[in-house]
């Protein structure tokens, strides 16, 4: 039997499903990052040229990582909202600005923490620090455009132009590295390989899976009370078991 | 064409345009952009003149002295192809070592010397424990030995 999954796109029905998975996403989270941060403190080796201090990667760069992806998604939810004026994507786009703010605020945070006793500097103007701290930007504009407009449907239509335009900065902070001279060093993680030790690249990619993870979860959560806040007015809320009592 | 058909083609046709835009500026921006000018680039004198501006390239093994009395240091810098000496006073960085990734903000004075205000290390992005580099390091030595004795034995004998 064939699940209807046009029935998930309207948000009284979606409202139910995020509230059935988000924790199950959470709790997954949660154990991910338990056995990723485990094996990258205590069993993945030393570093022959860091020593210890090479650890914070283990956070550094599954939130950088996060912070692209996650804007990624966000403007591909804003762009199926504008197209095909679907209110959920358009949620869902608002729903996870604050996540991927959040990723690329640790990204630029412990690139600083480890960029003073590595580099020698909390920060230089290099390419790539520069594009990740504009990716920053462009989420709290994202976020400052959509809540200085009232109207929540005139909102998601500005703040989903910005974010498809802002998309063009996510390329070029991937590759500034390759193209211009920059302090922060090449990709570690490439499509052809991973320069890293074993017990490294299981720690990184368990910490990234577990970010994944708390990424949708808090999406879920930050999507029902977004639903809840703009069909305050109808007849399935005031229904609502918990917003009766 | 449906309205969200429209839609779709202008939102397509508005990111590539962008796109363009944004990859055209940054080319003719690639040297602003770019965070340091290589030795190669120094001498060619594509860096400004006369004023403070970044080189980067590895610390030349061999060319770093220190002197005894004060912080003094003095190393070159190079893309091996050029080279540059630099002149730094001040502390370096931990991973500043003979062979590994450098960027020294400053400028040329009149002796042609590069006198930095500021020296960063740059790493690079391997990451593996210390025996693993050793084993490397061996590998890597007694390859070179075995190439440099058969091809040319008289580089061989210079580097040593």
């Amino acid at each position: 039997m064939a699940i209807n999954w046009f029935k998930y796109s309207a948000p009284s029905t979606f409202y139910e499903l995020a509230g059935k998975l988000a924790p199950w996403f959470a709790w997954s989270a949660g154990i991910l990052f338990s056995i990723g941060l485990y094996i990258g403190f205590f069993v993945a080796p030393t570093d022959a040229q860091q020593s210890e201090a090479y650890r914070i990667i283990f956070i550094h760069v599954p939130s950088s990582i996060m912070s692209m992806f996650v804007y990624l998604i966000m403007a591909g939810y804003a762009a199926v909202g504008l197209i095909f004026n679907t209110r959920l994507s358009s949620m869902m786009a608002s729903a996870l600005a604050p996540t991927g703010a959040l990723f690329a605020f640790i990204s630029l945070w412990t690139g600083a923490l480890w960029g003073k006793p590595m580099w020698g500097a909390w920060w230089v103007w290099d390419a790539r620090l520069t594009s990740e701290l504009i990716l920053l930007f462009l989420y709290f504009g994202f976020i400052a455009l959509h809540a200085s407009i009232d109207d929540p449907r005139r909102a998601d239509r500005a703040s989903a132009l910005l974010a498809i335009i802002g998309s063009v900065n996510v390329p070029i902070i991937y590759f500034s590295v390759k193209w211009w001279n920059t302090l922060h060093q090449g990709s570690t993680v490439k499509f052809t390989g991973t320069s890293m030790h074993v017990a490294m690249q299981q720690a990184m990619f368990i910490t990234l899976a577990a970010c994944w993870l708390y990424a949708i979860a808090m999406a879920l959560a930050r999507v029902r009370s977004i639903i809840l806040e703009r069909e305050r007015n109808t007849l399935w809320v005031a229904e609502l078991p918990e917003v009766r009592s | 064409m449906k309205p969200r058909q429209k839609r779709f083609a202008y939102i397509i046709v508005a990111v590539v345009a962008l796109g363009a835009a944004v990859g055209l500026v940054l080319y003719a921006l690639k040297n602003n952009v770019s965070l340091y000018f290589t030795p190669t680039q120094v001498y060619n004198k594509e860096a400004p003149q006369g004023r403070s501006f970044r080189i980067g390239g590895l610390v030349e093994p061999g060319s770093v002295m220190r002197r005894n009395d004060d912080l003094t240091v003095h190393f070159s810098i190079t893309d091996n192809t050029r080279s540059m000496p630099v002149i730094y006073k001040g502390i370096l960085p931990d991973l500043f070592k003979e062979g590994k990734g450098v960027v020294a903000q400053g400028k040329i004075e009149a002796d042609n010397i590069f006198h930095a205000e500021e020296v960063l290390a740059k790493h690079d992005e391997n990451y593996m424990p210390p025996e693993a580099k050793d084993a490397l390091d061996k590998a890597a030595k007694a390859k070179s030995d075995a190439g440099g004795a058969v091809a040319t034995p008289a580089t061989g004998k210079k580097i040593d």
